[in-house]
């Protein structure tokens, strides 16, 4: 089916990415190409058919509600673009 | 070239362990080929000095009559596998100095088994693409040239520096993932072996996750042999990851037996794509009568749902990606781009950290799962998924593994196929199916095209059968005995 520019800057909006109003009309070219392209599925009878979530033919495995790591904030920290008194630090959220 | 370079995995393994060179020697001799061949892109950060550590604590355990399973022997890590300490970049500019704090599990199999590793190489980004140019590195060359013409090639993605790397000798192995064939289809277009293992049969745990239903982890190396020893090292369970298979491992490269006498083998007539070069179309053919040869029995099977698999792949795997890649937003690891509001900086943050391809990925994994389209999309999708492993298994009820081509074309120049995405696309309609169904599937070197470029033979077997697709590929390697070797 055919995006438009006002769908693609609702997705784009929803999936946390910029996207400048000069870019929306080649972005829904793009995007409604390959969409167009997956219509085809629309040919195919699925009624009846339950559907696949994994190939893994196995239920999930359960184990002992233990403590097995941790105590690595430093570590994990050491990676943050900006953290304060041993925390994560973001923009202000809340006024 | 040095002639430590030209041995194969396996050879280097007997001559470590017969005394005839060391592993700082063998060591050396890759770095030293990885410096010379810096202008081929494949490695995009280089760990000399672990790796002469690596190779000193190697030779100290030969020594001892320690030796692991692959001891001493230099491999390549494709940068999708986080490296304790070492930065890790998927190629993407939003993993931007992440150096992770944990090793993955397949990555320390494989230094538990005694592999020294030379470093990160390139992959498309976020291992999205068919081609290594989109990584934020820049592109990879192939190190095979077309017949009298120079113009530089792609090597396939998205492990796309690991088979230049292991193509042009600057590693023994290295390791790859798969998820619509990301493995094989450079491997094909590289001139060397790829094997997707059967889904859980390698820990995905630390490997920087694009969409985990369909991710494999595997080996590239240059021989099926030295495939099945790197697969051995880096398979097993792992508690880690809860889609890891609780299964022994069998010893893989003991089914290298060189016999596939009474094997029914498949042949599906619905890989005969329209616009196929006859040369793939031959190669194929060739492949039908070595099997017979061996003195396997080709069937004709079918796979009906075949043509649906790539537009099932190209909703499963961006609505998983769209959802695996959330956790980009700039607040934990990686870059950040200021904004006025939280909102703003992660848009302003994934605006600038990621890619076009890598956007329009997520941007139509976001659509697919959104409300009112998820039903038409994603749940189709899914269903046509299940389709497609229904398949395979009647197809398996006649045949023990199947032969088809790994790609419908050998490799292209960089900037071809690029005209829009969707033609990019149709390079992984071989091997997407085995993808969707979690089946172990290799890609050897079995002839050259009309322009002296590699083509691919592909075995698929059946869920935790990579010992028949080994038997029957190795076969397959001994009868098209590929010995051309890349230019560069």
């Amino acid at each position: 089916m055919a995006l438009d520019r006002t769908i693609v800057a609702r997705i784009a909006t929803l999936a946390r990415i910029k996207v400048s109003d000069s870019e929306l009309d080649a972005l829904a070219g793009e995007l409604g190409s390959i969409l167009a392209w997956i219509e085809q599925l629309n040919e195919v009878d699925v009624s009846g058919v339950a559907p696949m979530t994994s190939v893994a033919h196995m239920k999930l495995p359960m184990r002992d509600d233990k403590i097995t790591d941790g105590g690595d904030r430093d570590a994990i920290l050491a990676n943050a673009p900006q953290e304060a008194r041993g925390f994560f630090a973001v923009p202000k959220v809340v006024e | 070239m040095s002639e430590l370079t030209r041995l194969t995995l396996s050879d280097a393994r007997d001559g470590l362990r017969a005394g005839e060179f060391s592993a700082r020697e063998l060591t050396e001799a890759h770095l030293d080929a990885m410096a010379a061949s810096r202008a081929l892109n494949a490695f995009v950060t280089e760990t000399p000095e672990r790796a002469l550590a690596m190779a000193a604590a190697s030779d100290a355990r030969l020594a001892q009559g320690q030796a692991g399973l692959l001891e001493g022997l230099p491999v390549a890590v494709k940068d999708l596998f986080c490296t304790k300490d070492i930065l890790t970049t998927a190629c993407s500019r939003i993993l931007d100095g992440f150096k992770p704090p944990y090793e993955s599990t397949v990555t320390q199999k494989l230094w538990d088994s005694g592999a020294v590793m030379l470093g990160k190489t390139s992959l498309d980004e976020f291992a999205m693409g068919s081609s290594n140019s989109t990584s934020c590195h820049g592109p990879v060359e192939n190190p095979w040239r077309r017949r009298g013409d120079n113009r530089p090639l792609v090597p396939g993605g998205s492990s796309g520096g690991s088979a230049a790397a292991v193509a042009a000798r600057l590693a023994l192995g290295a390791t790859g993932t798969d998820t619509g064939g990301s493995i094989r289809q450079p491997a094909s277009f590289c001139g060397v072996v790829g094997m997707k293992p059967t889904y859980g049969r390698c820990s995905r745990w630390g490997v920087v996750a694009f969409a985990s239903s369909l991710d494999h982890p595997g080996p590239i190396a240059r021989t099926v042999r030295d495939a099945a020893l790197m697969l051995q090292a880096m398979s097993g369970h792992d508690p880690r990851d809860s889609t890891s298979a609780p299964i022994p491992v069998p010893d893989f490269a003991a089914s290298l037996t060189g016999d596939i006498r009474g094997l029914r083998i498949g042949v599906p007539k619905e890989y005969r794509v329209d616009g196929m070069p006859p040369e793939i179309e031959t190669l194929w053919q060739r492949g039908v009568e070595w099997i017979k040869a061996a003195g396997a029995t080709p069937v004709e099977i079918s796979l009906p749902m075949t043509k649906y698999a790539l537009a099932t792949y190209y909703i499963i795997a961006p609505a998983e990606a769209s959802s695996n890649l959330a956790r980009y937003d700039g607040v934990r690891f990686g870059l950040r781009v200021p904004g006025a509001s939280i909102d703003e900086m992660y848009e302003n943050t994934r605006a600038a950290g990621f890619g076009a391809e890598v956007k329009r990925r997520i941007l139509i994994g976001t659509y697919v799962l959104s409300a009112g389209y998820y039903d038409a999309y994603y749940l189709r999708a899914q269903k046509i998924r299940a389709l497609i492993a229904r398949d395979f298994a009647a197809a398996f009820e006649r045949c023990d593994a199947i032969l088809t081509p790994t790609t419908p074309s050998p490799a292209f120049a960089l900037g071809e196929k690029q005209d829009d995405p969707v033609t990019m696309y149709l390079n992984d309609v071989f091997t997407v199916p085995a993808d969707l169904a979690g089946l172990p599937a290799i890609s050897l070197p079995a002839g050259l095209s009309d322009d002296g470029l590699p083509l691919g033979l592909h075995v698929i077997g059946r869920a935790f059968d990579e010992e028949t697709v080994f038997r029957v590929a190795g076969v397959l390697e001994g009868a098209a005995a590929f010995t051309a070797e890349p230019g560069r």
